[in-house]
This record gives C-alpha cells, sequence and structure tokens, in this order.
C-alpha cells in the first residue's frame, strides 16, 4: 500500500516505513539511543531526499525519546538537574547546527556534510565503544575485575561554576555538561539524530555518571534537544513531513517498549559492544558510498522558492 | 476486447469533439475560413495528487484531415535547476563546479507518430523546443571554461532517470488514417502546475497545425493542507508537529505501561 508524502513529494510503502521504524524503534529502546543514526541513512537509501531526511527524522526522535524517557522516569533513572543542563547547551547547539545546515544547503554540500559528519562521528564512537567493552567483558573473564573509583577525576571536572548533581552524585563544572549539550545540538540539527551515541559514552566517560541513569538522562534531553530542531527546521527549511514522521513514529513507539524491556535483561558492556559494532557497520556503509564512484558524475537540484 | 473499448471510447469521444469543434467553426468561419485540420483532447484536465497517488496515465486523443504526422509535447512550468560536477578529492567524491540553468521544465513529455528528426528539420525542432534534446534552457553561470553543453546533456539525463523527461517516437497509434491517440505517464513525483499538452500537425517538413490543452497538476485534499501549511505558516507547523510528536510518545507509553 503506497502513500503520497507532502512535503518529500513523493509516494512511498507505508508498510516498508512502518518495518523501519518498528526495527529501528526496537534497537533505540534497546540502547537508548534516539535510532536516528540508522534512520537518516535508511531515509536517504530509500530515496527520501537528504535534508527531509535529517528534518523529519529529528521530529520522529522527539517521540520516541518521550517514550523511552518516561520509561525509565519511572524507575527513578533521570538526573533532572543535569538533563536541563545538557539541553540549555543543546538549544544554543542545535540552532548553530540549523545555521550550518542551511548555509551549506544553499552552496550544494549539504549531502556532503551529512556523510562526512556520520563517517567521523561513527567511527571515532563505535571504535572507543568497541574497545572499551571488549576491553570490559575479557577483564571480567579473567576473573581479575577489581572495584575502581566511582569515576575518574579528570582536569575537566575543575573547571570553575561548579554544580552538584546529587541523583549523579558528581559535583562537577556546569561549563561541561553545557559545552558537551552545545556539541550534541549541532550534531543533532546536521545529522538528524538525537545524539544519544555520542551523549551516552560522553556521560559515562567524560561526566563519570553512573551507568544506570545514563540512559535516561539522555532520553530526557534529547526530547527537547530534537524538538528544537524540529522546530527550527521546519521554520528555515520547510523540510519537516509530518506524515512520514507520524508513520516512523508508530513503527519505532512500538518497537522501542519492546526494545526497553529486552535492554534491561542485558549486562552493560555487552549492550556497548553490541552498539559499537552496529554504528561501525553503518559507518562502513556510509563511508564505501562516500568513495565509490557514483552512477552519474552529474547531479541536478531544483532551486525551490523555500531556502531564504 | 478491453482494446477495442478503449478505441470505441476515443472514437465517440473524438466525434463529440469534432461536432463541438464544427459548431465552434461555424461562427469562427465567418471571419476565418481556413478549416482547422487538427482536434486534440486530454482524458483529464486535473491530476489531483492526493494521499493514494503513485503517479497516473492520462490519455491523448485527437483527429487530423487524414495527412500528416502528428507530434506531442506535455511540458510543466520552467524553474532554475543547478547541475553539479563531481569531482574526487582526496579519493571522496564532492559536488564541485555547479552551472545553473533557467526556463527548465520540471516535467518533459515527447510523443511522435515517427522519428522527429525524419518529420522536422533541426531548425524547426529547436524554434519550437520540441524534444528534451532542443530544450532552449539557458545557463545563468558565467561559463569560464567549462563546458555547458555536458551540463545541459547531464541535466537531461538526470531528468530522463527520474522519469520526469521521456522521448516517446512511435508512441503515437493511429486508430485509422484520421484518429490518433496516445497516453502520457506521470509517475508519483511529478512537479505541481499548470501544464500544456502541445499537439503539432507535421507535413512535408512543416508545421502545418498546433493545438494546445491546458493540464493541472495539483495537490487536493490532506496532502494540498499539509502543504500549504508547511509552506505558509512554518512556525506554527513546526510547534505543531513537535507536540503531535511529544503526544505520540506519551500515548505509546501508557499504552504499554502494562505489557
Amino acid at each position: 500500500m503506497n502513500i503520497y508524502l507532502p512535503i518529500a513529494e513523493m509516494s512511498v510503502d507505508v508498510f516498508l516505513i512502518l518495518g523501519l521504524g518498528g526495527a529501528v524503534g526496537f534497537l533505540s529502546g534497546l540502547f537508548g539511543v534516539g535510532g536516528g543514526f540508522l534512520m537518516t541513512p535508511l531515509l536517504i537509501f530509500i530515496g527520501i531526499p537528504p535534508a527531509v531526511s535529517v528534518a523529519t527524522e529529528a521530529n520522529q526522535i522527539v517521540a520516541a525519546s518521550v517514550s523511552g524517557a518516561l520509561a525509565h522516569m519511572r524507575r527513578k533513572n533521570v538526573d533532572f538537574k543535569m538533563g536541563l543542563v545538557l539541553t540549555a547547551g543543546g538549544f544554543v547547539g542545535s540552532g548553530v547546527g540549523v545555521l550550518i545546515f542551511t548555509l551549506l544547503r544553499q552552496v550544494g554540500q549539504v549531502d556532503l556534510l551529512i556523510a562526512s559528519s556520520y563517517v567521523v562521528m561513527l567511527a571515532a564512537i563505535g571504535s572507543l565503544m568497541l574497545f572499551e567493552s571488549s576491553r570490559t567483558i575479557l577483564r571480567r573473564q579473567a576473573g581479575t575485575a577489581t572495584r575502581g573509583k566511582l569515576h575518574q577525576h579528570m582536569w575537566l571536572h575543575g573547571l570553575p561554576f561548579k554544580m552538584r548533581f546529587r541523583r549523579s552524585r558528581l559535583y562537577i563544572s556546569a561549563i561541561l555538561p553545557l559545552g558537551i549539550g552545545f556539541i550534541v545540538g549541532i550534531l543533532a540539527a546536521i545529522m538528524g539524530v538525537g545524539g544519544g551515541f555520542i551523549m551516552v559514552p560522553a556521560m559515562i566517560y567524560l561526566l563519570g555518571m553512573p551507568t544506570a541513569i545514563v540512559v535516561g538522562t539522555s532520553l530526557f534531553q534529547i526530547i527537547f534537544v530534537t524538538s528544537s530542531v524540529t522546530f527550527l527546521q521546519a521554520t528555515t527549511n520547510q523540510t519537516v513531513d509530518i506524515v512520514l514522521a507520524l508513520l516512523l513514529l508508530t513503527g519505532a513507539v512500538v518497537g522501542a517498549q519492546f526494545g526497553t524491556k529486552v535492554g534491561t535483561r542485558l549486562r552493560g558492556e555487552q549492550l556497548r559492544g553490541l552498539l559499537a559494532i552496529l554504528v561501525l557497520v553503518v559507518c562502513g556503509k556510509i563511508a564505501y558510498d562516500l568513495v565509490s564512484t557514483p552512477i552519474d558524475l552529474f547531479s541536478i537540484s531544483e532551486i525551490t522558492g523555500f531556502v531564504r | 476486447m478491453k482494446k477495442f473499448c478503449g478505441s470505441l471510447t476515443i472514437l465517440i469521444l473524438t466525434f463529440c469533439l469534432i461536432k463541438e469543434q464544427a459548431a465552434s467553426e461555424e461562427i469562427k468561419d465567418q471571419n476565418n475560413l481556413i478549416h482547422s485540420p487538427l482536434v486534440a483532447d486530454l482524458s483529464e484536465d486535473l491530476i489531483a495528487i492526493t494521499t493514494r497517488f503513485t503517479g497516473t496515465e492520462v490519455l491523448l486523443f485527437g483527429a487530423t484531415n487524414g495527412i500528416g504526422d502528428v507530434i506531442v509535447v506535455v511540458r510543466a512550468p520552467s524553474s532554475q535547476v543547478t547541475v553539479r560536477q563531481k569531482g574526487r578529492v582526496g579519493g571522496v567524491w564532492i559536488n564541485k563546479e555547479g552551472v545553473i540553468f533557467n526556463n527548465v521544465p520540471g516535467f518533459y513529455h515527447l510523443a511522435s507518430s515517427r522519428s522527429i528528426d525524419k518529420l522536422l528539420p533541426p531548425t524547426v525542432l529547436k524554434k519550437e523546443q520540441i524534444g528534451a534534446e532542443n530544450l532552449s534552457v539557458v545557463s545563468a553561470t558565467k561559463a569560464d571554461g567549462l563546458d555547458i553543453s555536458t551540463y545541459k546533456k547531464a541535466l537531461i539525463r538526470n531528468k530522463k532517470r527520474s522519469g520526469l523527461y521521456n522521448s516517446q517516437p512511435g508512441k503515437i497509434t493511429f486508430l485509422s488514417n484520421r484518429l490518433f491517440k496516445t497516453s502520457v505517464d506521470f509517475p508519483s513525483s511529478v512537479p505541481i502546475g499548470k501544464y500544456s499538452a502541445i499537439v503539432y500537425l507535421v507535413h512535408n517538413g512543416k508545421i502545418i497545425d498546433r493545438t494546445t490543452t491546458p493540464l493541472q497538476v495539483q495537490k487536493t485534499g490532506f496532502e494540498a493542507k499539509v502543504y500549504e501549511f508547511a509552506n505558509n505558516q512554518p512556525s506554527y507547523y513546526g510547534i505543531v508537529a513537535v507536540v503531535i510528536a511529544l503526544f505520540a510518545g506519551w500515548l505509546a507509553s501508557v499504552m504499554f505501561r502494562n505489557v
């Protein structure tokens, strides 16, 4: 059954979109990420214009992260104070991101921007996580796991404007979460992602938050940042396809519920290891598309009135 | 059987058309005694893009006075298009030089009873913009060392690949030596706007007669409302999009609470 998407201006198979939403939603619930880093490339792959994919996916992640965050809130796995500080940085970052996106769209380099951001971010995060989780798993098997400090103290934690985050049991500079929120906000706008796959490791390794509350807090702030991106993209580029977003989120919210339940039965390092592999596979595919010879060395793009 | 019925419909339609034409001719004939040798019409004058739209086919039919060939051109309104060449930089393919073309129709369909090169001389084809290659798309960019014709070819090639440009010599079928018909395929990505279907009657390398029929392609109903809302009130649209997503997420969470 086909449906015509009013903003993407093309006809798509309803069940394909619902299926994509469901599968990616399941993974997002499982790993506590928005799932955007998988969904946006998949949408582009099935022929949705990149600009529409990115903006619409941000809209879809709003829904996925709300239902995910609510599930974590019931288990009291959200640090609201930390979430709000991250969000504050994220708002500014998403504004900057949409601005960069709009400028590069006008000079015809937005596809390259999206693809190369994906390759760089996914390669870095994926290999870091894979390395860390396999080390943990190996150490556990060797039986030499020692209980270390709650978290490592770095020079980063010594910056001014110190703030106490009770739920995370942290007393660190507010500049740190603000900065992370800002950078993730930029990426959210450019890549059409919630940024969970960057936020989660950053919270664990840079902030030193306890793993249990990382996912819930990440989802909590993703709600606000992707809402901001959706609004800004709709206003600046008119690329949010509400029909596509509704189809995706219908599949995704259902999938996410099951993912969250499965996720609670898996170990943290196993989860991170699996996520790392997934991240690297997506990264490899996008990198391949960047270097392989395209079918046509020329591309065309309509100059429409809506790029203001 | 189906084909026969189709032909019969066209026959009847064409007959009505000729009759109607004859009626209006009577008035026209008072100051213009030349009888028009060509009549044509489309099976629809509106293509409505609705939720279930997956592309459509429109029938074009007509009658001639028995001599000559027929060429049909259907084109969408024009716009500006950028054509970019990809180049390899450090192993990665990136967009390099771009050329902007004006007057590029969003859709272009050509059908003819025979190959157009055999029907009209190149100068006429060029002047009338018959055939995608003869479109007078002009580059708005100053050509500094760039081969514009390569870019123009790439433009047409890309449009053809996406099904928006096509030329089908021989796709016009004559049902008798006077009645003809052809079908025009519109893909789901067809741009909206006021189209025109131009039918040429050609004989001995000359255009004897021509007739233009308008065709409207527009989004209707829900599709049109969403599109207009997104483009006319983008801020409100953005807020609505966010609210819907927030609500959907909450709804799912409530629904699955006890699963």
